[in-house]
């Protein structure tokens, strides 16, 4: 146990995602020993996050305003959401700059064994961006695994009767990997999504 | 000293995220009960094996036990092989994956102890998984099922066809959870909720494996039984499972 403000640190660092006793200790004692105004930086970006950082009111991105940059954007189909669990999913397709929709953030996925149901996600306000009709595409970017699954089936069931494509991402070989290596789920579904040569 | 290396099939229960690419995989296995272990960097994509260690899959493990003695008491996944990838079919059925979840919280809750070996337990709950992934039975039937019959290996064993206070036989409707089944007039408590004559029969039925039975209830004496085995359930686990709230009834 340290000296009073030093001990809050770490226990503060410590109950980051991720930070173990020992990195919160190191974490502490490197901000002690850095320049002042580094240490400010950090300060202010914290505090700014919290106070300027927000969830956009249209697709649950953060944004800074009322909406998020891609909700603003008059470019951008609005004919296709695609959906996402968390909003680094956003990021993570935005770099490919394949996609040109709109997206949809859950925030989560259902998991019953932590406590997590459909009504603890974003879904219903979901429903309500397909009833007017303008969406015609839904493509559900849910994560490949267990959880993510069933949340995609589960979206899919509920927008069933809707006149609506339902598309989920493909799943499959990672590029530059070596076919023996994969494991046969992945490589399974690689078999069920093969495409024609055209 | 000797490798520390081991090998044994297990259920994954349940996957935790670590770090940036990790998981902690709570494992229900066949010989060493239940144990858990991290699995690295399965979260990337290009992981090896991420996709076999998924909740409900059934897999063949070689697993690393130098952990325990760095003081972390996780074991670390070094191969993983599919037996049965049963994930698969159950996350593709909404009603099937809530009432897995439920069969795995509930294994997972009545192994107390760690690498307590419980050889039953973990065959039932293979049973159960295959069940539901092969849609054989109403999911909720299957779950009610494993719930009974995992609660009887661990000594809860509901008694239905005579008083649970006094012995005497009979089809006594009287169901307290506190004495453990059905009581007779004399030892019913005041409130003690009656239950119908059809609904103990389908928990008998779901007890002993009488699936045509089982099967052919109605869908108000299937609802009943699920009220009274959830509420047995949670008596005896005496915190309540998060996912049974959950489960998809029709």
């Amino acid at each position: 146990m340290y000296e009073g403000p030093v001990q809050d640190l770490i226990d503060e660092l410590g109950r980051l995602p991720g930070v173990g006793p020992k990195s919160a200790q190191r974490i502490a004692f490197h901000l002690l020993a850095a320049d002042p105004a580094d240490v400010r930086r950090l300060v202010t970006a914290l505090t700014e996050v919290k106070d300027k950082v927000r969830f956009c009111t249209i697709c649950g991105n953060v944004a800074e305003e009322e909406q998020c940059r891609v909700c603003r954007d008059p470019r951008r189909d609005l004919a296709v959401i695609c959906v996402v669990e968390e909003p680094k999913d956003v990021v993570a397709i935005e770099r490919t700059r394949e996609f040109r929709g709109r997206y949809h953030v859950l925030g989560g996925a259902i998991s019953p064994i932590e406590g997590v149901g459909p009504d603890d996600l974003r879904i219903r306000e979901l429903m309500t961006r397909l009833a007017d009709g303008t969406v015609t595409e839904l493509i559900l970017a849910t994560d490949p695994n267990l959880e993510g699954e069933a949340t995609a089936t589960y979206i899919a069931r509920l927008v069933k009767e809707m006149d609506l494509k339902v598309t989920r991402l493909a799943s499959g070989l990672p590029v530059g990997g070596d076919l023996e290596y994969a494991d046969e789920v992945t490589l399974g579904r690689a078999f069920e999504g093969r495409r024609a040569y055209s | 000293m000797g490798v520390p290396l081991y090998r044994d099939d297990a259920i994954v229960l349940r996957t935790q995220k670590l770090g940036e690419a990790d998981r902690i995989v709570t494992l229900l296995t066949r010989r060493h009960g239940r144990v858990r272990a991290v699995a690295k960097g399965v979260r990337r994509t290009g992981s090896k094996f991420g996709a076999r260690v998924e909740p409900f899959m059934h897999v063949d493990l070689q697993l690393h036990t130098s952990a325990v003695e760095s003081g972390s008491g996780l074991d670390i996944v070094t191969q993983a092989e599919t037996l049965a990838p049963y994930g698969e079919t159950i996350a593709a059925d909404y009603g099937r994956y809530t009432a897995g979840t439920a069969v795995l919280e509930t294994a997972e809750r009545l192994t107390a102890e760690e690498r307590e070996p419980s050889l039953r337990l973990f065959l039932l709950t293979v049973g159960a998984l295959r069940s539901l992934a092969d849609g054989e039975h109403v999911p909720t039937l299957a779950l009610d099922a494993f719930i009974l019959r995992a609660l009887a290996i661990s000594g809860y064993e509901p008694v239905l066809d005579s008083c649970a206070r006094c012995d005497q036989p009979g089809a006594h409707r009287a169901f307290v959870v506190a004495a453990g089944g059905v009581v007779c007039a004399e030892h019913r408590p005041p409130g003690a909720p009656i239950v119908a004559t059809e609904t103990l029969r389908l928990m008998s039925a779901l007890m002993s494996g009488d699936w045509p039975s089982a099967d052919a209830a109605e869908p108000k004496t299937q609802r009943e039984a699920s009220g009274v085995i959830a509420a047995y359930l949670q008596w005896h686990l005496e915190r309540g499972l998060r996912s049974l709230r959950l489960v998809e009834r029709s």
